[in-house]
Parts: C-alpha cells; sequence; structure tokens
C-alpha cells in the first residue's frame, strides 16, 4: 500500500485545492519554505524586540511599561489572526474534506492558545503597574479569555475521539461557532465602557502612535507573524509524517498478517 | 528603566513560550524525519 493512500482525495470537485493533499509535495513545498520563514521571523522579532527595548522612547504617561506593548500587542494580532486561520482551515475540512485542512487546524490550535497566553499574561504584567490590577473583568479581557478557552476546547475536542476524522469535525464545527468571538473581540473597546484602551492601529486612518514606537512595533508584528508561520508549518511537516509512519506500519501489519 | 520586574517578566515569558513551542517543534520533526527515514526511505525527503 502507499502512504499517499492515507491522504486519497475525495471524488469530485476541488482538485485544484487537492493537488497539496500528496504529502510527498507538501513535505517538498514547506521544506523550501520552512527555512526562510523561520529566519525571517528571528530576524524580524529581534529587531523589533530590541528596537523597542533599547532604542524607542518611553512613554510620557505609562513610562518604560510601554516597552510590554512590543510583545502584547503582536501577540494580541496573532490570537486573533491565528483563530481567524484555524476558522478557514476548519472550513475547508468541513467543505472540501481536504485532508491538510485537518491537520492545519489541529497544529494551529496549540500556537494560537501559546500567542493568547502570551497576550493575556503580558496584558495582565502591564495591568498591574498602570491600573493597579492584575486583572479586571473588562470587555476587551474577557473575550480574549473566551477566545483562549476556545481554542483548548478546540485542541481537546479534536483529540477526544478515537476516529480523528469525527475529531477533526467536532473541532471544525467549534472554530466556525466560535469566529463570531473574533468582531466582539475588535469592536469591545467601542461597543463598551472599557479599561482598555481604544485601537491606535486601524486599516483606514492614520496612526495616533509616535513613529518611533510604530516601527519597532511593526517589526515585531511582522517578526511574529513569521515566526508563528514557521511553528505551524513545522508542525504540519512533523504530522504528515507522523501520519505516513502510522499508514506505513498499519500496511505493514497487515501485509504480515494476510 | 522604571517598572523593570514587569518588563522583564514580560520578555521573560515570550522567551519562555516562543523558544519551548520552537524546541518542541524541533524535536517532534527530527524524531519524525528520524522514524520515517528508518521505515521508509523515499519518506524522509
Amino acid at each position: 500500500m502507499d502512504a499517499s493512500t492515507a491522504f486519497a482525495p475525495p471524488a469530485g470537485g476541488g482538485r485544484n485545492l487537492h493537488r497539496f493533499a500528496n504529502p510527498g509535495r507538501f513535505l517538498r513545498a514547506s521544506g523550501r519554505v520552512l527555512p526562510w520563514l523561520a529566519a525571517a521571523g528571528l530576524l524580524l522579532t529581534g529587531i523589533g524586540l530590541l528596537w523597542g527595548l533599547f532604542f524607542a522612547p518611553a512613554d510620557w504617561q505609562q513610562g518604560d511599561a510601554v516597552r510590554i506593548m512590543y510583545i502584547h500587542v503582536p501577540a494580541a494580532w496573532l490570537a486573533s489572526g491565528g483563530y481567524f486561520a484555524l476558522a478557514l482551515a476548519s472550513l475547508a475540512s468541513l467543505v472540501w474534506r481536504h485532508p491538510l485542512a485537518d491537520l492545519a487546524a489541529a497544529e494551529i490550535g496549540p500556537v494560537g492558545a501559546a500567542a493568547t497566553a502570551l497576550c493575556l499574561g503580558t496584558g495582565s504584567l502591564w495591568g498591574k503597574p498602570m491600573w493597579g490590577a492584575w486583572w479586571v473583568w473588562d470587555a476587551r479581557l474577557t473575550s480574549v479569555l473566551v477566545l483562549f478557552f476556545l481554542y483548548l476546547g478546540h485542541i481537546a475536542l479534536v483529540r477526544a475521539f478515537d476516529d480523528p476524522q469525527r475529531g477533526a469535525r467536532a473541532g471544525s464545527i467549534l472554530a466556525l461557532v466560535g469566529v463570531v468571538n473574533l468582531p466582539i473581540i475588535k469592536f469591545s473597546v467601542d461597543w463598551w465602557n472599557t479599561l482598555h484602551q481604544p485601537a491606535t492601529i486601524t486599516l483606514t486612518g492614520a496612526p495616533t502612535m509616535y513613529v518611533g514606537m510604530l516601527w519597532p512595533l511593526l517589526f515585531s508584528a511582522l517578526g511574529f507573524s513569521f515566526g508563528f508561520a514557521a511553528l505551524v508549518v513545522a508542525r504540519m511537516r512533523a504530522a504528515v509524517m507522523e501520519r505516513r509512519i502510522r499508514a506505513l506500519l498499519s500496511a505493514r501489519a497487515r501485509a504480515e498478517a494476510a | 528603566m522604571n517598572h523593570l520586574p514587569y518588563i522583564v517578566a514580560s520578555y521573560a515569558l515570550f522567551l519562555a513560550i516562543a523558544g519551548g513551542f520552537t524546541a518542541a517543534a524541533w524535536v517532534r520533526l527530527g524524531r519524525a524525519r528520524r522514524r520515517l527515514a528508518a521505515i521508509d526511505p523515499r519518506g524522509s525527503r
């Protein structure tokens, strides 16, 4: 038995999408991309964080505590962005039954949960000196905590079934239902009177942040994004190999039994 | 630099999480590659 049968695309449409369902093709493509993603992530994150820590000015109100922002804000963007990617992978899994989409969703979950934990942790470390409290039940903080629980629920659900297909399906449904939380996170600071400050960087307007702070933040955010992608691709490569190992071993066991 | 303990704790948390996940992915990938190479030398390429 060929190991690639574990990734056989279903009959019907979506042939282009399933081109990358071939494990060999995915391993070759991802093997070429991964070193560049990892190097870009390391370099840009290093530049952004060193710039933010040692060369960017302190804030006139927050003092040096503003330097926590160079970790907190990229982690917050990745927490939401990662969940959006998880939902897209879940949609591809449910609609096209793409086998790599299942793997992508399963591997994005823990990395996204870590980004969310980092966002919550650094937010707490910023909140104590600025607000005088480690935690407040503010709409923004609470909705991000809900996001963290959604990630944890997804991680638990995809691993809760003996049949990985059923786990992936249940996880996909949870991921798609949880998408409703993303606009709540984004607009929580506008819809409710929150202690958390409103957005200083938007897609439509000019940033209300000093440019000497904006550049290191953008470097850091870009570096975090490349690092996130590198981690997900590395974990997906490992998952593809592990699935192939299982397929080969079970094929070998069947051949010996016959 | 004021608020130094909070800043150091934030960067340490980042290093711990990012470093931990990177190391775990590295180890998992290496182990999978070695096992696959042992079972199917074509498959590890």
